[in-house]
């Protein structure tokens, strides 16, 4: 029978303590558990980015992770960021340029988008698509995508 | 203010993208019932075998198994199909079932399903059942599949052969032997998969008291599914009720009725407990449909002043295992031949294709169906025409065009069209893309070894079939789309729509159209799509019809309750309802405001009793629609690719692309070019990128997300977007399909590009994808594959 | 696609790691960044009975600078390689070359130990780390043991390090003013394995280039020097030949992206690319 490993984390700044399978990945645990339904699973592989959370500051592939390594570890995912207003200004251009279409790989880049913003400095059209190259979207062409992160580059540097 | 808003070719952002972008979607995996089971599917691992025995024993003692479920058990409740079609009496077509009883066609056909407490448990288990093999020789070459004493897909059916369709319109010989020029090309289309990014998913929840059936499925066309299971598993169809929440990409993809689904859903009838099951990312490669497979001849004769005078094409076409259920697998081929040649006057022009099974994953419709390769045969043709005339690529275009005079048209291939503005496009492409610069920075970079090529490709877009393709085809699959508005007490309006939407934005769309019609503002509406069940029946989505078709039937149901209110109206307000007019939610007698929508709805809902007994207070409407004047709509246009070719390793950047397109109305502009740049990108990743590879013994080589490369963001080029609206016929609203205008003519785009680059250096790409190895390859001379052989042979 | 069962042992300190090969030997498998192991077990492509997280194991992580050598501790992410100053100042080839490493997801997580134990050949790290003459530290039970990068990969996925051993940390001679280096790659897409890639170091003379140290990756079963120009002198009039001589002294594998000649081909451009720009590239302070 599955021995079940007990983690301790913070996921979106709740302390969470579970017992997990410990083969289970982050992506699934996330979903399942705690019914985090946000992070996608797309490929399960790595490859396409739509499970995509921040461990520790940093964001990574959910699905290459496993839930028994966040033991003691700070989560975040698309349902805390949104709630903390932290994507506010990228959802409001993706949004109004039709950055998405099913939405099923949007999370995933807007996590990976928030992380290029708050490098705080500039970068060229070409810089962001090379940095965005870990997020799969099948549906859009990925222009307004790219149009979105850069508006809000421009924006961010105007408030300086 | 009593002037009409204005809202249909207004750039509304969609209603829902904020839920989306939150992760507030409710795609089918999130969908979680209690006593839920979880499936895992033992597949094929040969691409053709006989199965000798399946031992389940281990597998059923496993942690967590709750049954384990081989095709034998399945096919007392699940009765196998065939996909075939009434017109085409000549198609043959195997018998298929959910769950494979004896042999095996592909690898990856399930044999055996585990459900347990956890998908992974399921695997587990599934790891544990022993299945005896005898393999098979497989089938893998098309070319090999039609030669004599090949192996047989299905030994039943005697040939792998499933059809030939020839067409012929004029004398194609009379005109090859009068023509100045005539030119060849041999072309080889790599199969591709659709790749959406949520698989396919499916919850299946069968009550067994009262035998009542409901799915969450991830899928186009709740419809279609709930008259398959109804009539497949036995089940009246009222008693059964698909539900499509969110679905995250479909492409064609979502559009068909598999037997992993089937088993996933017959499971949960068998169990009587929720069943769900999700294709994982190595399942969705080798068993969702495939498409575009395919080799092909062309020759082209024009005239001295490259008029072309005739064309002839020979396609042979490889669907895989199946056809698939209920739309079968031919359209690809069938499209490809119709489409060669489509936009121009083509005096002569002598076609055939033939389909052949083969022992890989089965074929079905993918986003722009057999479009894609009559448009990149016929472009590459014209420009190799071109380039020995030399005539100028735009300029041999627009001397064979069709345009207004030609209309209306009944073409060789059997295409009927309305209108075309196939000129004005080319006129405003060559303008946007400043055409004379480019050529000259083409010429200035060669000086300097830089090879870069500009590539046009013409295409029509077959858009919003109607009834008369799958009714005469016997296929029971409704063309038509409906629409059903309900005023609300507080006069804001509810819509339910048998459109569904994947993301398009088909129902902001929808509820523009209504909004402007009715009268209302934009968000005084909401929509609600993807129930099978309570909302009006249709098609749900393909072949690009959401507004077309849905749009109209929108169109109608608001004009009908406009109706209705207006007459209320009048009753309420003791006047004549000919003057009224229903402008932003109040009413209107001329310019005189009269009353709000909100106070005519409270009085029809609450007070009845104080209008006079003739007034109809039901401020209910269904209306829907189906083409039938014309079998479908035609739109056009024509794409336009700036990039460079790498020499030295092959590689091909894209700098830049352009589209003029022409869908009719254009009821939500962002929303249309963002459909235009999705499709085009995936038309690039078919043109670069995308190939499902198979070894000699039919073993899937590319069956993950590494292997299998999509475009990425960082390869994309920036893509410009131009609209010339010419309205549809047959419709108030005007509009025509846009969904698949992109992925259909990128390919020919590249196509004529890259051998743009690479025709000073007297080389020639043939081979779709075009990989640096295939560049090289052409480069270097390799190889005499591109050779046309003799057509129409056997 | 779920993984399988195994047994998972999170290591806090060296002792752990030791204590579980003592115990479970050939069994145990390193998870370090788990970019690549993670999708094989997720595809059951990997069933290890025993995963060692070395994740906790802090030590293990940093770069430091000492007696001309950059000292890059294995569990080092690929995204601190990529923004550490010292690596763009001491060693530009990696700060030029880890920008190819997959993607930002990938790089915040996977590590710079990992990948060269991983030891795919069509990966940018093992070339660069052969380029630049690295050493490799392997820690056992019964102590380290040092091997040159040049000797540590075997072959497609198979290295110098046993089963007892974990690569511990990597030490980088720095390059100066007097060194040119060159990096190009071919891949399908951004991030993407390479096709072909070439790394390369060399130092400048008054006259040309000695002490080439060329990789040629992606092509063959290892990255290795190529020893046929590794002695000689380049001067701009011989890259043609040079090209020519290390390009014949390849051996490439075929893939699904190309035959053996077509990857000759690929590699020529590339190598001779490389060389233009070792011969081109202006010194630096």
């Amino acid at each position: 029978m599955t021995e079940m490993l007990s983690i301790k984390l913070i996921v979106n700044g709740i302390v969470v303590n579970k017992l997990v399978d410990p083969r289970q990945h982050l992506t699934d645990f996330l979903r399942s558990d705690l019914g985090l339904t946000g992070s996608h699973i797309g490929c399960e592989h790595g490859v396409c980015g739509a499970c995509s959370v921040r461990v520790n500051g940093r964001v990574v592939r959910g699905c290459l992770m496993l839930a028994s390594q966040s033991d003691g570890a700070e989560i975040e995912t698309i349902e805390g960021l949104v709630e903390s207003g932290d994507l506010n200004e990228l959802m409001t251009e993706f949004v109004a340029r039709n950055a998405l279409q099913c939405g099923f790989c949007t999370p995933g880049i807007l996590l990976t988008a928030a992380e290029i913003v708050a490098e705080d400095r500039c970068f060229s059209r070409q810089e962001i698509r090379n940095e965005l190259s870990g997020n799969i979207c099948r549906c859009t062409g990925y222009q307004a995508i790219i149009d979105a992160i850069e508006m809000v580059l421009i924006e961010n540097m105007k408030k300086k | 203010m009593t002037e009409p808003e204005k809202i249909i070719g207004v750039s509304f952002p969609r209603p829902d993208a904020l839920r989306l972008a939150a992760g507030r979607g409710t795609f089918t995996d999130d969908i979680v019932l209690p006593r839920m089971v979880h499936m895992a599917l033992v597949r094929s691992p040969y691409a053709h075998a006989l199965i000798k025995s399946i031992d389940t024993t281990d597998a059923n003692k496993a942690e967590g198994v709750v049954r384990v479920v081989t095709g034998h058990d399945l096919v007392e409740i699940c009765s196998p199909f065939i996909a075939e079609i009434e017109f085409l009496p000549n198609m043959i077509s195997p018998r298929q079932y959910a769950l494979a009883l004896e042999e095996v066609a592909w690898q990856g056909e399930g044999v055996c399903a585990v459900l347990a407490e956890s998908r992974a448990l399921a695997e587990d288990a599934a790891e544990l059942v022993k299945v005896e093999w005898e393999e098979l020789p497989a089938v893998v070459d098309p070319v090999a599949a039609l030669t004599v004493g090949t192996p047989i897909v299905h030994r039943d059916l005697k040939t792998n052969l499933a059809m030939t369709m020839p067409i012929e319109e004029g004398n194609t010989k009379l005109a090859f032997a009068e023509a100045e020029v005539v030119v060849e090309h041999a072309f080889e289309f790599g199969r591709q998969a659709g790749v959406a990014l949520e698989s396919r998913s499916v919850v299946a929840d069968f009550e067994p008291t009262g035998r009542q059936l409901i799915v969450y499925q991830s899928h186009q066309t709740p419809y279609q599914m709930q008259d398959v299971y109804a009539r497949h598993l036995g089940l009246p169809e009222h008693h059964v009720r698909v539900i499509a929440k969110d679905v995250g990409g479909a492409f064609g993809i979502k559009l068909h009725a598999y037997p992993d689904e089937m088993t996933a859903v017959a499971a949960s009838v068998l169990l009587g407990r929720p069943v769900k099951y999700i294709v994982d990312r190595q399942e969705s490669f080798s068993s969702d449909i495939h498409s575009r497979e395919m080799t092909a001849s062309g020759r082209l004769a024009v005239s001295g002043q490259g008029i072309i005078l005739g064309v002839e094409v020979d396609i042979l076409s490889a669907i895989g295992a199946y056809s698939i259920y209920p739309r079968t697998s031919v359209g690809d081929g069938i499209q490809a031949v119709q489409f060669t040649g489509a936009p121009y006057r083509l005096p002569a022009f002598k076609g055939r294709v033939r389909i052949v099974y083969q022992n890989k994953t089965p074929c079905g419709a993918y986003r722009a169906v057999g479009q894609p390769i009559g448009c990149s045969i016929i472009e590459q043709l014209i420009d190799i025409a071109a380039a020995k005339l030399n005539i100028d690529p735009a300029e041999i275009r627009r001397r064979n065009n069709l345009n207004s005079d030609d209309m209306p048209l009944k073409a060789a291939g059997g295409l009927e069209f309305v209108n075309v503005s196939l000129n004005e496009c080319l006129t405003e492409l060559l303008a946007k893309m400043n055409y004379e610069s480019l050529r000259r920075d083409q010429k200035e970079a060669q000086q300097r070894g830089v090879y870069r090529g500009i590539g046009l490709a013409t295409f029509v877009e077959q858009t919003a079939v109607g009834a008369g393709l799958y009714g005469p085809a016997g296929v029971r699959v409704s063309a038509q789309e409906g629409c059903a508005l309900r005023l609300d007490p507080t006069g804001l309006v509810r819509c339910s729509t048998s459109a569904t939407d994947q993301g398009q934005g088909t129902l902001t769309g929808i509820q523009q159209v209504i909004a402007e019609t009715l009268g209302v503002g934009f968000d005084d509406i909401t929509v609600k799509a993807g129930d099978g069940g309570s909302t009006p029946y249709g098609g749900g989505s393909w072949a690009s019809r959401g507004l077309a078709i849905g749009g109209e039937a929108a169109r109608l149901a608001a004009i009908d309750l406009r109706g209705k209110i207006l007459s209320a109206a009048a009753a309420i307000i003791q006047g004549s309802s000919e003057n009224l007019t229903l402008v932003s939610g109040k009413i209107f007698d001329g310019a005189k405001f009269k009353m709000d929508l909100s106070e005519l709805s409270e009085i029809v809902h609450f007070r009845q009793n104080t209008l006079p007994p003739d007034v109809d207070f039901e401020m209910n409407v269904i209306r829907h629609f189906v083409p039938r004047e014309f079998p479908y709509f035609i739109a056009n246009g024509i794409q336009a690719s700036y990039l460079e070719v790498d020499i030295g390793t092959g590689g091909i950047k894209l700098l830049e692309h352009w589209v003029a397109e022409d869908c009719g109305t254009i009821v939500n502009p962002m929303l249309v070019d963002e459909q235009l740049r999705g499709g085009i990108v995936q038309g690039l990743g078919a043109a670069l990128y995308e190939h499902c590879i198979y070894n000699e013994a039919g073993q899937l080589l590319t069956a993950s997300l590494a292997d299998y490369a999509v475009p990425l963001a960082s390869e994309m080029p920036d893509i410009h977007v131009i609209h010339i609206e010419n309205k549809a016929s047959g419709t108030g609203l005007g509009a025509k399909g846009a969904g698949e205008a992109g992925t259909l003519g990128a390919p020919a785009t590249i196509w004529c590009g890259v051998n743009d680059a690479l025709r000073p250096l007297g080389a020639q790409v043939w081979k779709q994808p075009f990989t640096p190895a295939h560049v090289l390859q052409a480069l270097h001379s390799r190889g005499s594959l591109h050779k046309v052989g003799e057509m129409f042979k056997n | 696609m779920k993984a399988p069962t195994f047994k998972y042992l999170r290591a806090e300190s060296m002792d752990d790691v030791y204590a579980a090969f003592a115990e479970y030997g050939d069994e145990a498998v390193i998870l370090a960044g788990g970019q690549s192991l993670m999708p094989m077990l997720n595809m059951r492509l990997a069933q290890p009975a025993v995963l060692v997280d070395i994740n906790p194991i802090y030590e293990l992580s940093g770069i430091v600078l000492s007696n001309q050598k950059l000292h890059v501790g294995a569990m080092t992410r690929h995204v601190e390689v990529a923004n550490a100053e010292l690596v763009a100042e001491t060693l530009p080839l990696i700060g030029c070359a880890i920008k190819q490493v997959a993607h930002r997801g990938i790089r915040n997580r996977g590590t710079f130990g990992g990948s060269l134990a991983h030891a795919d050949p069509a990966a940018e790290m093992p070339a660069c780390a052969v380029a630049l003459d690295a050493t490799l530290i392997l820690q056992s039970h019964g102590g380290a043991r040092r091997v040159k990068a040049t000797d540590f990969f075997l072959g497609v996925m198979s290295t110098d390090r046993r089963s007892d051993e974990i690569l511990t940390s990597i030490e980088l001679p720095t390059q100066g003013s007097n060194h040119a280096w060159a990096f190009h790659e071919l891949s399908r897409r951004h991030g993407d394995f390479a096709l072909v890639g070439v790394a390369a170091t060399a130092q400048r003379r008054s006259e040309g280039l000695d002490g080439l140290r060329l990789v040629v990756f992606g092509c063959e079963a290892r990255p290795r020097i190529s020893e046929v120009v590794a002695s000689r002198t380049l001067v701009p009039q011989d890259v043609a030949e040079f090209a020519a001589a290390v390009v014949k002294d390849l051996d490439p594998m075929s893939d699904l992206e190309g035959d053996a000649e077509i990857k000759l081909i690929q590699a020529h451009a590339l190598v001779e690319r490389s060389l233009n720009d070792l011969l081109a590239a202006q010194p630096y302070d």
